[in-house]
């Protein structure tokens, strides 16, 4: 099972690797600003995927528009994207089985 | 832009709060993210949530930073620990003998001299004496009382009392049960009131009032079942009848720890003739806002007034005012305060022990440290990864002493002086599990700090390049002082301890008198009026004296006032020769005891000359006889022998007196109190209803058997004579002998304890010097075997290291000994700080220790093969 955080830091990293702030853009934005990642939360949870293996640093720069040099960015590895699967197939066996108790959406 | 570098200057500070490793590594980008919410927010509104956000989200994070750092530094630790169990149980054990030892003692001077008083605001209440050339703390006499505290400024109330035994009828079997008679104003000074019924009130202090009494807790539960329908039942009390007005909580001791009744006060004009007549305390509170100085002025203005007022009895009589708080006699509070330090050596040394564990082992880890250095981490985690280290070590050894102390505190018991107001006896409770705690931290960081200070200064890639050799020179100054110290504190321990042992010898060894093997003793009541004629006494002496002699075993029985070295240690009377009047304050007195006659053959005190008192010596038959002892020949007539004083007179307890005898010295208040000027009289030469308390009640029987096994047929001969009579105080002489040095041993044993292991872990210390020293040198050892040293210049080399140590440690140690000795000096009975026999054992045991410390070391070191030495480099 992941932290919340984790598993929304690797659903940003899924579609491209980020800085740090456009994680917390990107979690903001697909929660409809419901879950706002604080700067504290954020790195303590990289530390950690980063000691797991789950993410690494990236030394690919992106454009050169929207770098920043001091930014560092982060990029989800195999075991990251494994991860994240694992987890997401876990829910929707919890989301299956609540709907089946009536307890869920008919449709996710 | 000014604003906004403030607002991140502030936002820095925050980050401050994480630890450091993690501030390097993301501090940056954190900044970057908060420049960015920043900018985001417009509005006074939206800044305010941002930064109250940002402080709760930074508080909440860092703490679990903090949480990740520690358990990952805990883990290591454990697994390095458990790779090394054998140092990992000796670390720990240190640390539970170091914190065990200084747990216990703090809980026992907590409870004894720190802790307040079970009263409400304690330090409000003091206790008031007379104070005479002589004694400091002499008893106050009902006039003095009176004049020195009616309608006092200084105190908001204040109260007397006086302690008594008192023989209880009503409740089963009679008994013999102590207390104290209190004036109605003491327990509202002391500010308790009563679990049931009432306190005493001002009617009740009246002579020729009815009866009263206020039961313990205790005494209600044993005797009564705690039925709360006692309150109004009526008690016999020395054949009086008392009714029961109240019972006071489980908690509340008072004059002393065994007090189980109270009874009023009661006065008449009478008593307040006579000034010399010192037996009451009293315990006042003082008014708000009074200081004990202000109160030591007024009452000494009023002890002056007094002076005036009576030239002839208040003579050189001053009075003294006591915090109740400091009523703990010197000797207790000096005894605590020496096994204060003593533990405080004990824990020094343990320190100073794991402070060198810690330090050889990080110093044989340096390659694992420069690693761990090399692949990034920095100073502050490895110095964070030592103090993790030293403070799990403390932690468990914290526990576990914390374990030790909780059984060792009980054996401490014994040095709680009774004569305190207290019920409960220490425990390990919360505020010295605090105390261990933070005991516990302080060890941690204390024995931390050495490697750290070391090893984390010099992470470097050194360690890497070096190998392992790095035993000699500057590098293990260190250690050897840490070795030093620990052997200077194991010399004072073990020569305190010593002086302390022969203080304890000189006392057994005194002679008390009286030959105390085989002798039983045991009180019996005979209460005032029953008892109060002299012939119903010496009825009821013949009956049983006669009954206990024809017992088998039993060669010699008879009765005394109050036996040597029991619970009354005093009695004094002055004593005038030639009709000369009495100077009280040159200590003109002497011991008032009765006697019937064979009491000094039961108790083996020498005839000197003269005779024993006898039956012919009764009521009509004047001059009446003394038997006096030798200090009192020597005080009253020191040119004279002692045969040439016999039939001598003096004025003593209103009578003249004539010298019939003269018999050895007593040591009447204790083996460590020189014996005073005696006088013994028959319990027949007085009148009916005279001096009752000391009319003899104390029983002495000497057997060839044992004299505990006696009691039972003791007890059924004085049931038979008077069935309601309490028997007391059942003791043999040799118990009563033996409970006069009780406390002395019990400092003792407490003391040597520690000296032990401190002397033990000193020699652990040196041996984990030397063989870290060894091993580490094992190459040089090599090489120089292969350059032709011999097997004596090796020896020579780890010999001569040990003997300097011990020199550096031994030295100071007897000189900080002399000084804590000197110190001392009240607990040492005689014995003096520099006493040659302790200071010599103690460095021949010292050396003794240092010698077994070096054993295995050396034979290492002589074991040391040039080949495999070499070849390891």
């Amino acid at each position: 099972m992941l932290p919340t955080a984790t598993f929304h830091i690797l659903l940003a990293l899924a579609e491209d690797d980020r800085h740090g702030y456009a994680i917390i853009q990107d979690v903001a934005a697909r929660t409809g600003g419901e879950l706002k990642l604080s700067a504290g939360t954020l790195y303590r949870s990289i530390q950690r995927m980063l000691e797991q293996g789950l993410i690494v640093e990236t030394r690919d720069r992106p454009a050169p528009e929207d770098d920043d040099e001091r930014r560092r960015y982060y990029r989800i590895t195999p075991e990251g994207t494994a991860a994240a699967r694992e987890e997401a197939r876990r829910l929707a066996q919890l989301v299956r089985m609540a709907r089946a108790r009536g307890l869920a959406p008919r449709k996710a | 832009m000014g604003e906004g570098a403030f607002e991140m200057r502030v936002y820095d500070l925050l980050l401050r709060v994480y630890p450091s490793s993690f501030r390097n590594e993301y501090g940056g980008e954190m900044r970057a993210v908060f420049a960015r919410s920043r900018r985001d927010a417009v509005g006074a509104g939206s800044i305010v949530t941002l930064w109250l956000g940002t402080i709760a989200e930074v508080a909440g994070n860092a703490a679990l930073v903090h949480g990740d750092l520690l358990r990952q530094d805990a883990g290591y630790t454990l697994r390095v620990l458990r790779r090394t169990p054998g140092f990992a149980i000796t670390a720990v054990l240190i640390v539970a003998l170091g914190i065990g030892a200084t747990t216990a003692v703090f809980s026992v001077t907590d409870f004894v001299l720190i802790r307040p008083l079970p009263f409400p605001d304690p330090s409000r209440l003091v206790k008031v004496w007379e104070r005479t050339p002589g004694y400091n703390r002499l008893e106050l006499s009902a006039a003095n009382y009176r004049d020195w505290t009616e309608g006092s400024a200084v105190f908001e109330r204040i109260g007397m009392y006086h302690a008594a035994a008192a023989n209880l009828l009503g409740a089963g079997e009679p008994l013999n049960v102590f207390g104290a008679a209190v004036s109605a104003d003491l327990f509202p000074t002391l500010g308790v009131r009563p679990l049931l019924g009432r306190l005493f009130v001002e009617t009740d202090d009246r002579k020729g009032a009815a009866g009263t009494l206020i039961l313990s807790y205790r005494l209600w539960q044993t005797q009564f079942g705690g039925d709360p329908a006692v309150v109004g039942r009526e008690l016999l009390l020395d054949s009086e009848k008392f009714a029961v007005v109240g019972v006071m909580p489980r908690e509340f001791r008072f004059p002393s720890s065994d007090a189980q009744l109270w009874t009023p006060l009661r006065f008449d004009e009478q008593d307040y003739v006579d000034r010399n007549n010192n037996w009451l305390e009293s315990v006042g509170r003082l008014r708000r806002g009074v200081t004990i100085v202000q109160a030591r002025a007024r009452l000494e203005l009023l002890a002056a007034q007094s002076r005036r007022q009576y030239p002839k009895e208040n003579a050189d009589v001053s009075a003294s005012v006591i915090r109740f708080s400091d009523e703990v006699s010197n000797q207790s509070r000096l005894l605590l305060v020496a096994l204060c330090g003593a533990a405080g050596c004990v824990l020094l040394i343990a320190c100073a022990n794991l402070a060198n564990l810690l330090l050889a082992r990080a110093l044989g880890r340096r390659r694992e440290l420069a690693v761990r250095a090399a692949m990034g981490a920095g100073r502050e985690r490895m110095i964070r990864q030592l103090m993790t280290e030293s403070l799990l070590l403390a932690a468990i050894g914290g526990i576990l002493g914390v374990l030790v102390a909780r059984s060792a505190v009980p054996l401490l018991n014994r040095l709680v002086p009774s004569t305190l107001p207290l019920a409960t006896a220490p425990v390990v409770d919360l505020r010295v599990l605090l105390f261990a705690m933070a005991l516990t931290g302080v060890t941690g960081v204390a024995f931390g700090l050495a490697p750290v200070l070391r090893v984390g200064g010099e992470a470097d890639l050194g360690g890497l390049r070096e190998s392992a050799r790095i035993g000699g020179g500057s590098r293990e100054r260190l250690r050897s002082m840490l070795v030093v110290a620990e052997i200077v504190a194991s010399v004072v321990l073990l020569v305190s301890a010593g002086l302390l042992l022969r203080a304890l010898w000189t006392v057994q060894s005194t002679d008390p008198g009286f030959r105390a093997e085989g002798v039983l003793t045991l009180r019996t009541a005979l209460p005032y009026p029953q008892y109060g004629r002299v012939a119903t006494r010496e009825a009821f002496y013949r009956r049983v004296l006669s009954d206990v002699r024809a017992l088998p075993g039993v060669t010699s029985a008879g009765y005394i006032s109050f036996q040597p070295l029991g619970r009354m240690r005093g009695g004094i009377w002055p004593v005038s020769l030639d009709g000369r009047p009495v100077n009280v304050a040159d200590h003109q007195v002497a011991f008032i005891r009765y006697v019937t006659p064979g009491y000094f053959a039961t108790l083996g005190i020498p005839m000197k000359s003269g005779r024993d008192v006898r039956e012919a010596d009764d009521v009509d038959r004047k001059p009446y006889a003394a038997v006096v002892s030798e200090s009192f020949v020597r005080r009253y007539w020191p040119k004279d022998d002692l045969a040439s004083v016999l039939g001598r007179h003096f004025t003593f307890a209103y009578e003249d007196r004539l010298v019939v005898g003269v018999v050895g010295d007593v040591r009447m208040r204790g083996l460590e109190r020189d014996a005073e000027p005696q006088v013994y009289l028959s319990s027949k030469q007085v009148p009916d209803n005279w001096i009752i308390g000391y009319a003899p009640r104390s029983l002495a029987v000497r057997t060839t058997t044992t004299p505990a096994a006696l009691a039972p047929s003791i007890r059924a001969i004085v049931r038979r004579v008077d069935p309601t009579l309490p028997v007391s105080d059942v003791t043999t002489l040799a118990d009563l002998v033996d409970g006069d040095t009780a406390s002395r041993s019990a400092q003792l044993r407490v003391l040597g304890a520690f000296a032990v292991i401190a002397f033990v872990l000193a020699g652990i210390g040196i041996h984990g010097l030397l063989s870290f020293a060894v091993s580490q040198r094992a190459q040089e050892i090599g090489v120089r075997v292969a350059l032709g040293a011999t097997r004596r210049d090796i020896l020579s080399m780890v010999v001569g290291r040990c003997a300097r140590l011990a020199a550096a440690g031994v030295i100071p140690g007897i000189a900080i000994a002399y000084v804590a000795g000197r110190e001392m000096e009240a607990l040492l009975a005689g014995v003096r700080p520099a006493d040659a026999t302790t200071m010599a054992a103690a460095v021949g045991l010292s050396i003794a220790m240092a010698a077994a410390g070096s054993l295995v070391p050396t034979l290492r070191a002589l074991r040391v093969d040039p080949m495999t030495a070499l070849r390891t480099e």
